[in-house]
């Protein structure tokens, strides 16, 4: 009788609580709305764009489209090729790249492996803040400054440029670079490097030969992040580099990116829903995949080239 | 024995903290030396001035010398790379490169300016040999070095050491991550080693330290206690504190 009372008392314990209870039920639920949120709008940006591209392409050929050499979609004779803003956005990429990868990588090196910390602490922060500088500063910062320079070595450049806007499209990537390949060398153990340095290293040889290598997913997918992003500047290039498509690879001549044009037209007063207004559908629709290319690029290098450790 | 390593009045501070108190010790050509003594008692501490990796500890200050065969291996001609790759070090855990076994043995040497591939094979093979590893990984020494087992990636890492050529070999607490096996090889490596290198090395093992070396330093507290033959040390210890530490006794 006694013991039974005690067996009762025992299992009156609860491990009840209504409030957690409830908050675990919508917590979820809000969560998700969140998320849902984002990817609807993503879905939704990639129909217009979808189909609007479809609608420019029942009008214009899509090998006119992706083969022609001539961009003139708003005066006549019209014509329909993209390769001219293709080029002028490559251009501005790759002397972006040219000068932001190795500076970029040059910081990351310096700020993980020789910076004391102190040094590091403040240099980090100051660096992230350059990623923060409205593009359009930079945009002016390239005309009023970097072409004055460009044209007093090469007095035939152009107001606008690509070499000037790619320059200054460098120096709005390298904090990209530099800051995503310092997180990826910072996560390299220290163990290693010590075993290196025991071994008669000096700290150049442990930070090329040691810490690159173990560091190179992170440092080859903050490259093509990097890259990524400068194809999708555009203030930058629509204040600096001119509005003439070209297929040239001169830097010292104005010519066109494919963003350029897009602000270009979207200022502008097309109509909407003519040929010439459903071109920056299909600019952007080139954009995009590229764009998404790169980026499943940088997830299968950042895989492919994973050292473990 | 000839005396290959002379401390004098060795301090060592870490900020403020003092880290060794005036260590004077001698340490022996071609035997085993170990270093034995409570957790936080200096023992790495000592062991990272002999290759100078105290360097990259940012705020450390050291005076007093450290003598290898006569030269003072703080003062200014001194190249610490060099001074590394005739004093090897092995890690108290494994760290091998992100790379195949072959490459992770074949770095130093091609740090040190050898390109030539026989060579490098030599290199390999002779090294993987004094570890005793060869047997177990010759067939596949493309693959991944963390494909190793704990015991086999710190063999490998003993190879690698030896691969440089180094005079001194330094562990710190090499078997402590490792089971009875693994540590019993390389107990015996350790053995074999000694007749061509000269072995200084931490442990918390005190029957590691009498199976294995020749002899023991003591230290507590950042001073070195005693400091004599092993044999010596362990069966009749003339400090009252080392006894009480090798027979457990202590604090
Ligand atoms: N990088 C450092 N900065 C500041 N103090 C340190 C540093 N490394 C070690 N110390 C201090 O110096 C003392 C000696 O440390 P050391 O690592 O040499 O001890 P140990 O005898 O090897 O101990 P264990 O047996 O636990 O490895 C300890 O009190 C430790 O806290
Ligand atoms: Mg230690």
């Amino acid at each position: 009788m006694k013991q039974a009372e005690v067996r009762q008392e025992k299992t009156s314990i609860s491990f009840k609580n209504k409030k957690s209870y409830i908050l675990d039920r919508v917590m979820p639920i809000l969560l998700f709305l969140c998320a849902a949120v984002s990817i609807v709008t993503t879905i939704g940006i990639v129909y217009t764009l979808m189909s609007e591209t479809i609608g420019f392409f029942r009008k214009i050929p899509v090998f006119d489209f992706l083969f022609g050499t001539k961009w003139s979609p708003l005066i006549a004779p019209k014509s329909f090729g993209i390769l001219p803003l293709l080029s002028g956005t490559m251009l501005i990429t790759v002397i972006a790249c040219v000068f932001a990868i190795p500076v970029g990588l040059a910081c990351a090196i310096y700020l993980s492996e020789y910076a004391p910390t102190k040094v590091r602490k403040i240099v980090k922060p100051i660096l992230e803040v350059l990623a923060g500088v409205p593009t359009i500063v930079y945009g002016y910062f390239a005309l009023t400054f970097v072409t004055p320079m460009i044209r007093m070595i090469f007095p035939s450049t152009g107001v606008f440029n690509a070499l000037s806007a790619g320059l200054v499209v460098g120096i709005m990537i390298i904090p990209m670079v530099s800051s995503l390949s310092e997180d990826a060398m910072q996560a390299v153990p220290k163990s290693l490097r010590n075993g290196a340095f025991a071994l008669g290293a000096t700290r150049f040889e442990v930070a090329l030969k040691v810490v690159v290598p173990a560091a190179f997913s992170g440092i080859v997918s903050s490259s093509v992040l990097a890259f990524s992003r400068a194809i999708g500047e555009t203030m930058i290039v629509a204040v600096a580099a001119g509005a003439t498509p070209k297929l040239s690879f001169n830097p010292l001549e104005s010519i066109q990116t494919m963003t350029g044009y897009i602000v270009q037209v979207s200022l502008g007063d097309t109509p909407h829903g003519s040929i010439e207004y459903g071109t920056i559908y299909a600019v952007g629709m080139t954009l995009f995949v590229i764009t998404l290319l790169l980026n499943i690029l940088a997830l299968y290098v950042a895989r492919r080239f994973r050292e473990e450790y | 024995m000839n005396t290959l390593i002379d401390i004098k009045n060795l301090n060592l501070y870490y900020g403020t903290y003092h880290a060794l108190k005036d260590v004077s010790l001698t340490i022996p050509e071609k035997a085993v030396t170990a270093f034995i003594g409570p957790s936080g008692c200096g023992k790495s501490t000592l062991l990272r001035t002999l290759n100078r990796m105290n360097d990259m500890i940012a705020g450390t200050k050291i005076d007093g010398r450290v003598e290898i065969t006569g030269t003072d291996i703080y003062s200014n001609e001194v190249d610490v790379e060099t001074l590394r790759k005739k004093v090897g070090m092995v890690f108290q855990q494994p760290n091998p490169f992100p790379k195949s076994i072959y490459d992770n043995i074949a770095y130093g040497p091609r740090l040190h300016g050898i390109r030539n591939k026989q060579k490098l094979d030599e290199i390999v093979e002779q090294s993987l040999r004094q570890a005793v590893l060869w047997e177990e990984v010759k067939d596949f020494l493309k693959r991944s070095a963390f494909s190793l087992s704990g015991g086999q990636q710190q063999r490998l890492c003993i190879a690698r050491a030896l691969a440089v050529n180094p005079d001194i070999l330094l562990m710190d607490e090499a078997t402590s991550a490792l089971d009875p096996i693994s540590t019993l090889k390389i107990e015996e490596l350790v053995q074999e080693l000694k007749d061509r290198y000269t072995i200084v090395m931490v442990t918390h093992n005190m029957h590691q330290a009498a199976r294995v070396s020749d002899q023991t330093v003591f230290f507590l507290n950042g001073e070195v206690v005693e400091f004599s033959e092993t044999e010596q040390l362990f069966s009749n210890p003339t400090d009252q504190r080392t006894e009480d530490y090798i027979t457990g006794r202590f604090g």
